[in-house]
């Protein structure tokens, strides 16, 4: 263990990535990759339906994979679908995905000036320079954090996950309070079931099922996929789409001049907020287009059909998607519900998310960051001449859609442990999930929550066990002291009540 | 008193009720030491301070003055099609098998919508069964039941 760990880090960057590439370019993987960013754009131009959903739907499919190929699947799926968002977005006011609803603003003004093809080019561009930004940046940024990562104690482990459930209220919209109750929620949830240390069954109430927890898929499938349908269904439903043919692909030389800034600051936006806990593309976009609407000379064109508020938003989607992957495969600390997701897949494959992943098994980290940059390379390729394929998909109502997303959860849920229980269980969860939506509570911080949850409990137990019951071991450690003052700052921040109203206005954008 | 922000409120009372019920549930499981933590100590805690967060919650939701009611518009149409369409799913996926539960599942979640249309329900329906059937079952070989109980000794 200890050799392979001191010859992994000893090799330089550039083998590191060449493995990743000899990883992806099998013919395997390159078909896994390419469904994955297949699947992604497809779920990402269908409003309603998001990656949350897809990838639960599909993790049991990946069952029978080699985890990299399951893995670089799912991956395609999360970035796939910021690109597909930004099309639905353009041609028909209505975000595909939540990550796409700033690209609403000005892209679809752009398509209404007849500058559609336009606004898909330089969304495709942007999001293909974040794609390979954020790339290098994992690469690069990878070794050295989870070097740090291996010394990390329970305490600093501990406090590292406070701080990042701290970091998922800054970034869910709503109260803070409330926020901060869905995550203890969320703890809660993921208390029930074996204890790991004494072996007695938690909050089981006697049913057998619940004896190994309550399982992720059910719970993500009910409070995003169940809730989130029978909330659309309240709403009527509208779509105009533009009706004209889409053409001018090709940028203009002043287009991409004005375009670029944006782009790099999108990029370095997204990444940087990709990487913190909490964030990831939604955040990514929002913040990034209030960057843009800030540093331009004439503000007021915004929302008007300006090229940069498509630019900016859509490369930091992309970026942030990426970036989030470095807390999760250094750390093991999944910063957003996607990354849980993500960890949970990893899981199944029986690969602990943490800095032991990069060394016992370098093929599946660099191949992972390799695939994302071919799959940007395939997306960029595949999504302009498959526009008018996209378009017609959403001529598909949602009353037919939401039928085909139900049974699908109901198959892929049931699939994962051939278990009848879950597929009651999700139905629960699901009305619960549609309290949550009616009460203004947001489950994405239920859900980090929940996924670190028995992590947390047993680091707590584990310091607190080395310190003989002395709580002070959290403050006097000097990393675990950082994290900790490092979220009671995130606290004191959000609770300013200008950052306050800031923050109220960057989520009161999304309709 | 008078309630400004009934969302709060009742999210508050939510947080309070399953706060109250963990703490109380969790007194079964030894709560041991500090030092040496028993199954029941890190609920136990999460069980009294949710509550008191919940309490604040609802505190903060009231004012003083003249508050504007407003109830909650809950529609009973989706939420009652869509999850009793689930549910018997999982009833009726052992005894009857894909095919038909999932004709099921599509012809009473179809309800759910305030544009259902019976034939399109249908046409839906047969169109994802074809799908299950080829892509889970024949493709990715999930292990489902397909056919009716009574069939099994046909096949």
């Amino acid at each position: 263990m200890d050799l392979i760990y001191k010859k992994e880090f000893g090799m330089d960057l550039i083998s590191n990535l060449a493995l990743g590439f000899q990883t992806i370019i099998t013919p395997l993987n390159l078909l896994y990759c390419f469904v994955g960013v297949l699947i992604g754009t497809l779920i990402g131009v269908l409003p309603g339906i998001g990656p949350v959903q897809t990838i639960a739907i599909l993790l049991p499919t990946t069952f029978a994979l080699p985890p990299v190929s399951a893995l670089i699947m799912l991956a395609g799926i999360y970035y796939g679908a910021q690109y597909g968002g930004s099309t639905t977005s353009i041609l028909v006011n209505v975000p595909g995905e939540a990550s796409s609803v700033v690209t609403c603003l000005d892209g679809y003004q752009m398509a209404l000036q007849g500058r559609a093809g336009t606004a898909l080019a330089i969304a495709a561009l942007g999001s293909f320079a974040a794609g390979c930004f954020a790339t290098s940046l994992i690469a690069l940024l990878a070794t050295p954090l989870s070097e740090l990562a291996f010394q990390f104690g329970p305490a600093e482990y501990f406090s590292l996950m406070v701080f990042g459930l701290i970091g998922s209220i800054v970034f869910a919209s709503g109260s803070v309070l409330k926020a901060i109750g869905m995550i203890l929620l969320g703890l809660l949830l993921g208390v029930v079931g074996t204890d790991v240390t004494s072996g007695v069954q938690r909050f089981t109430f006697g049913i057998p099922e619940l004896a190994d927890g309550i399982g992720f898929v059910p719970l993500a499938m009910g409070l995003f996929g169940i809730s989130e349908i029978i909330r659309s269904l309240e709403r009527k439903e509208k779509r105009e789409i533009i009706k004209r043919k889409i053409y001018g692909f090709w940028l203009k030389k002043k287009d991409l001049k004005e375009a670029a800034p944006a782009i790099a600051r999108g990029t370095l936006t997204g990444s940087f907020l990709g990487i913190l806990p909490g964030g990831g593309a939604i955040l990514s976009s929002f913040i990034s287009y209030m960057v843009e609407k800030k540093v331009s000379r004439n503000p007021e064109t915004f929302g008007k059909g300006n090229i940069r508020g498509v630019a900016s938003p859509e490369s930091a989607n992309n970026a942030g998607a990426q970036t989030s992957f470095i807390p999760l495969l250094t750390l093991g600390i999944p910063s957003n519900i996607i990354m849980a997701m993500m960890a949970g897949a990893m899981m199944i494959h029986g690969i602990q998310p943490g800095p032991r992943v990069i060394s016992s098994n370098p093929d599946l980290f660099w191949g992972v960051i390799a695939s994302m940059w071919i799959g940007n390379l395939m997306l960029v390729i595949l999504n302009l001449p498959l526009i008018g394929i996209w378009v017609k998909l959403l001529t598909v109502p949602y009353r037919v859609l939401y039928p085909a997303i139900l049974l699908f959860c109901c198959i892929g849920i049931y699939s994962v442990n051939n278990n009848i229980f879950d597929i009651w269980l999700t139905a629960i969860l699901g009305f619960l999930g549609y309290l949550f939506v009616k009460l203004e509570c947001e489950p994405a911080p239920l859900i980090l929550g929940f996924v670190l949850g028995p992590l947390m409990e047993e680091n707590l137990r584990r310091g607190m066990l080395i310190s003989r019951g002395d709580p002070s071991i959290f403050f006097t450690r000097p990393l675990s002291l950082v994290f900790l003052i490092m979220a009671l700052i995130l606290l004191i921040v959000i609770t300013i009540p200008t950052i306050r109203k800031k923050r109220e206005e960057a989520f009161g954008e999304e309709k | 008193m008078y309630i400004k922000h009934p969302k709060d409120f009742k999210a508050g009372l939510l947080f309070i009720m399953f706060g109250l019920i963990t703490a109380f549930l969790s007194q079964r499981y030894p709560v041991g030491t500090a030092a040496k933590m028993g199954p029941g100590y890190f609920p136990f805690l999460l069980g009294l301070i949710l509550p008191i967060l919940g309490a604040g919650i609802c505190l903060k939701s009231l004012s003083k003055g003249k508050g504007v009611r407003r109830h909650i518009p809950l529609r009973f149409r989706p939420v009652l099609f869509i999850l009793s369409s689930v549910v018997l799913f999982g009833l009726l996926l052992y005894p009857l098998g894909v095919i038909l539960s999932a004709l099921f599942l599509i012809l009473i979640s179809s309800i759910a919508s305030e544009e259902f249309n019976l034939k399109i329900a249908f046409l839906n329906a047969f169109v994802l069964i074809l799908v299950i059937l080829v892509i889970f079952v024949y493709f990715l070989k999930f292990q489902i039941p397909i056919l009716p109980f009574f069939f099994k000794g046909w096949i």
